[in-house]
C-alpha cells in the first residue's frame, strides 16, 4: 500500500510537510512502516482542495488533509479498510462523496502526457522514474535511431512549442541540426513569468527527469553536448528537486560522458533568471543567460543559427520537453491522434481565479473552454455569474460567453482575439470590472517592458495612463478609438513577442465588452461596481442611528455627525476603503 | 546611486570575492555572482557592485545596468520580516489589491520600502504559483494562503 502525499508548492503552502511527517509517524508507531509506504509526490493538480493524500492501489482521494488527519486514516483506512468519508471529495452536484479520483468531474476529461508522472512518483527518487519508462526513450533514441530519424518522429507527431509560440518544435530541431559548429547548445525555458500560471514549475517539481532525458534526446537529434536550464529563481522547490535530479542522472551515468556506454556525451548546467518577464522571449534569454541584461534582440539571426555565445542554441520550453519521451515511446503515431488537425497532443493549463477548482489540467487540443471551465472547473464559484475567460496571460486576451464552445487550439485562440500562451486561464465573474483586468495587465506590461524599443517602452504607458483615465470616468467615445489606434501601432511595431502582444488584453476587452468601457466614460459608472473613482458611499439618513460607529473606524475621519443623530460622509475626503460599511449594523451605508 | 559611502563587513566583502572566484571571476557569470552576493548582503548597494565590478572586470555601469534590470535585486535592504505580496493575475482577481493596501496602511509604507524600524519591508511578486490559495502572501518564506485584508493584523502580529 502507498500513501501519496503532494509536495507541490501550493500543499506544502498548507502544511503537506507536517501532514507527511504525521503519518510517518503514525505508521512507526504501529509498526506499519514496512507495509505502507508515504510518498511525497508531485502537484496532483487539484489544487483548490490541497494538500492531497492519494493511497494507493484503491486510488482513494483524499482532499484538505491536515496534520491532525493522519492518525484517522492510519487506524480507519490502513488499519481497517474503511475509507474516511469526511475527506473525501464531495461532489458539488449529486452532493455525495467520491470515493476515487476516477470518478471526479476533475480529472474525467484529461488526459496526462506531459503530466503523467506528476502525482505518482517522487520527484527526489530516479528509481521511481525510471520505473514509469524514465530514460526509455533516450535509450531507444540511442541505440536504435539516427538523429534525422529521430528528428523526423517529433515532426511527424506534429508538436508545437508548448511556452506559446506553438512554432513546430522538429522544424526548430532540424534548424539547429543543420548548422555546423564546434560547439552547440540546447536549452530549457522554464522562465515562467506569466503571472497566474505553474505548468512548467508543477513538471519540474513533479516530473524532473523527464524535462533531462528530452533534454539529452534533443542534444543528441541536435549535435549538442551541453544543456542549461533557465529557471526563475523564484521556483526555490523547483530548483532543488532539478538539482537532485541532475545529480542522479549523473551518477547512473544518463549525463555526462559516455551515456550508457554508448558514445554520447551530454551535460547540463542551470542558470538563473532575475525576475523580468521578458526573459521568456529566446533571445532575451540567451543575453539574460550570458549575464546581461535580459533585453531581446532581432531575429534574424535565430538562436538556430547564432544564439548563447554566439553558436547555434535551440531553446523549448519545459512542457515541450515534457512531451519528448512519450513521442519516442508510443510513437508520433500515436501522440498526432490526439488533438486538432493543426495542434496535436494535449495542453496543460493553470486554471485559476473566480472557479470552483482551482488546480492544474491537462486536456486534448480541441477541448471547449466550455468543458474546461463547467466540466473539469466545475463552474463559477459562489454561484456567481460567468463574465470572461483569459487566456494567454499578460500577452492574451479576454474571451466571453460566445467564444466558450470554441475548441481550444493554437489557431482557434488567435482567431478569436486571444493567443494560447504558456497556459494561463483565468476565469472572472461579474464582479470583475474589464476595463480594470486590462489596466491590470497593462501596468504589468509596463513594468516588465526592457525598455529597448519605443512603442513597447512609451505605447504601453501612454495606454495605461488612457486606461487609469478611464476608470476614473474620464474620456470620449473618441478616445475609445484612439486607443484602438495605438494598439494597434503597437502590435505592429514592437521589437519582440512582449509589445507584439501587450495591447491584446486591451483590444479584447474593447472588442467583447464596449459597453463597459462605454459606461465609464459616458455615464461614469463601473457596472461591475471596481472602478472606486465612480463610486460613493451614502450614509441613509433614514436608517442611520447615530452610533458613530462608522465614523469611529474611518481612517480618514471623512464621517461626520452629532451622537444619536444622522452621519454624513464627506466624498471629498472619502478614500472608499469601505470600513464603514462593514461596521455599519443597521445597512445604513451603500455604494452608488 | 548613494554619495554617501556605507561601510561593509570585510567578513562579508571576503565572502563576495570567494564567491566571484568560485565562478573564475567570469563576466558572463555576473547575473549568479549577484545572487550570491545579495544572499550575503541581503540587498546591492553601490559599494557591493563595485566590488563585483572589479572582481569580473567589467564596468560598474554595466553591473548597475544588470542590478536594475532585474526586480529580483533590490539596492535597498530589506525588512528583518519582508513581506511579498502576490499580485499575479489569480490573486488579483481574489482580492489581492485591498490585501496589499491593508498593509500599506498598517505598516504606513508603500510598496518596495522598508518600515522605519527595519522590522518590515512590503513588496510585490508575480506568483508563486500557489493560485489554489489566492491571494497568497509570503513572509520571508513562509506562505501564507487565502488572505483577507482582515487577516492582515493577525499575520503582522505573529512577527511583533
Amino acid at each position: 500500500m502507498h500513501l501519496l502525499v503532494c509536495g507541490g508548492t501550493g500543499c506544502k503552502a498548507s502544511a503537506s510537510d507536517a501532514l507527511e511527517d504525521k503519518l510517518t509517524k503514525e505508521l512507526e508507531e504501529k509498526s506499519l512502516q514496512d507495509e505502507v509506504q508515504v510518498v511525497k509526490t508531485g502537484c496532483f493538480g487539484f489544487c483548490e482542495k490541497g494538500p492531497i493524500v492519494k493511497v494507493l492501489p484503491d486510488n482513494t482521494f483524499y482532499t484538505q488533509v491536515k496534520p491532525e488527519d493522519a492518525k484517522t486514516i492510519i487506524e480507519e483506512h490502513v488499519i481497517k479498510g474503511r475509507k474516511v468519508e469526511r475527506l473525501l471529495y464531495l461532489d458539488p452536484e449529486t452532493k455525495m462523496h467520491v470515493t476515487d479520483s476516477k470518478h471526479m468531474g476533475f480529472y474525467k476529461k484529461q488526459i496526462r502526457v506531459a503530466l503523467r508522472n506528476c502525482g505518482f512518483i517522487n520527484p527526489e527518487s530516479i528509481e521511481e522514474a525510471i520505473a514509469r519508462d524514465g530514460y526509455a526513450a533516450l535509450a531507444k533514441v540511442l541505440t536504435e535511431m539516427t538523429p534525422d530519424q529521430a528528428i523526423q518522429e517529433i515532426l511527424d507527431s506534429g508538436l508545437r512549442g508548448r511556452g506559446g509560440g506553438g512554432f513546430p518544435t522538429g522544424l526548430k530541431w532540424k534548424l539547429t541540426a543543420k548548422e555546423k559548429a564546434d560547439q552547440k547548445y540546447v536549452v530549457c525555458n522554464a522562465d515562467e513569468g506569466d503571472p497566474g500560471a505553474f505548468m512548467d514549475r508543477s513538471i519540474l517539481e513533479g516530473d524532473p527527469h523527464s524535462v533531462i532525458e528530452a533534454m539529452a534526446i534533443n542534444g543528441y537529434c541536435t549535435g549538442a553536448t551541453k544543456g542549461l536550464i533557465y529557471i526563475r529563481a523564484e521556483y526555490p522547490l523547483a530548483i532543488t528537486r532539478l538539482k537532485i535530479a541532475i545529480d542522479q542522472a549523473r551518477e547512473f551515468g544518463l549525463l555526462g560522458n559516455d551515456i550508457l556506454g554508448l558514445g554520447f556525451d551530454f551535460d547540463l548546467e542551470m542558470r538563473y533568471g532575475a525576475g523580468a518577464f521578458v526573459c521568456g522571449e529566446e533571445t532575451a534569454l540567451i543575453h539574460s543567460m550570458e549575464g546581461e541584461r535580459g533585453e531581446p534582440t532581432f531575429k534574424p539571426p535565430f538562436p538556430s543559427v547564432e544564439g548563447y555565445l554566439k553558436k547555434p542554441t535551440n531553446v523549448n520550453n519545459v512542457e515541450t520537453y515534457a512531451n519528448i519521451p512519450v513521442i519516442f515511446l508510443k510513437g508520433a503515431n500515436w501522440f498526432n491522434k490526439i488533438g486538432t488537425e493543426k495542434s496535436k497532443g494535449t495542453k496543460v493549463f493553470a486554471l485559476a481565479g473566480k472557479i470552483n477548482n482551482v488546480g492544474l489540467i491537462e486536456v486534448p487540443m480541441g477541448t471547449t473552454l466550455r468543458e474546461v471551465i463547467y466540466e473539469i472547473g466545475g463552474g463559477i464559484k459562489d454561484g456567481k455569474k460567468f463574465k470572461a475567460v483569459q487566456t494567454g496571460g499578460p500577452s492574451g486576451g479576454c474571451l466571453t460567453e460566445k467564444h466558450l464552445d470554441t475548441p481550444i487550439d493554437f489557431d482557434n485562440l488567435i482567431a478569436v482575439g486571444s493567443m494560447m500562451g504558456s497556459g494561463g486561464m483565468i476565469v472572472m465573474d461579474e464582479d470583475d470590472c474589464m476595463v480594470s483586468m486590462a489596466k491590470f495587465y497593462l501596468e504589468f506590461t509596463v513594468e516588465e517592458s526592457c525598455g529597448k524599443c519605443a512603442p513597447c517602452r512609451i505605447g504601453n504607458k501612454r495606454l495605461h495612463e488612457q486606461l487609469e483615465l478611464i476608470t476614473k470616468g474620464i474620456g470620449s467615445k473618441a478616445d475609445l478609438e484612439k486607443l484602438r489606434d495605438l494598439c494597434n501601432v503597437i502590435k505592429d511595431t514592437s521589437l519582440c513577442g512582449l509589445g507584439q502582444t501587450s495591447p491584446n488584453p486591451v483590444l479584447s476587452t474593447i472588442d467583447n465588452f464596449y459597453d463597459e468601457y462605454l459606461a465609464h466614460v459616458e455615464d461614469q459608472k463601473c457596472p461591475a461596481g471596481v472602478c472606486k473613482d465612480l463610486m460613493q458611499y451614502v450614509i441613509s439618513h433614514d436608517e442611520c442611528v447615530g452610533c458613530t460607529a462608522c465614523a469611529r473606524v474611518c481612517p480618514v475621519g471623512a464621517i461626520a455627525g452629532e451622537r444619536k443623530g444622522p452621519h454624513t460622509i464627506d466624498s471629498a475626503i472619502c478614500i472608499k476603503c469601505g470600513a464603514c460599511i462593514e461596521k455599519c449594523k443597521f445597512n445604513a451605508i451603500s455604494i452608488q | 546611486m548613494t554619495s554617501v559611502k556605507i561601510k561593509l563587513n570585510p567578513a562579508e566583502v571576503a565572502k563576495l570575492r570567494e564567491a566571484c572566484a568560485s565562478f573564475n571571476n567570469e563576466a558572463g557569470e555576473l547575473i549568479n555572482v549577484l545572487h550570491k552576493a545579495q544572499s550575503i548582503f541581503g540587498y546591492l548597494p553601490a559599494e557591493v557592485q563595485e566590488i563585483v565590478a572589479e572582481e569580473l572586470n567589467v564596468a560598474v555601469a554595466k553591473v548597475y545596468g544588470v542590478v536594475t534590470f532585474y526586480s529580483f535585486f533590490t539596492m535597498i535592504p530589506k525588512g528583518q520580516h519582508p513581506i511579498s505580496v502576490c499580485t499575479g493575475t489569480a490573486c488579483y482577481v481574489r482580492g489581492a489589491d485591498k490585501v496589499l493596501d491593508e498593509f500599506k496602511r498598517r505598516l504606513n509604507i508603500q510598496v518596495g520600502e522598508t518600515a522605519a524600524d527595519g522590522k518590515f519591508s512590503l513588496s510585490c511578486l508575480r506568483c508563486v504559483g500557489a493560485c489554489g490559495l489566492a491571494p497568497v502572501v509570503m513572509v520571508g518564506e513562509k506562505v501564507y494562503g487565502r488572505v483577507s485584508p482582515d487577516g492582515v493584523a493577525e499575520i503582522l502580529a505573529e512577527y511583533e
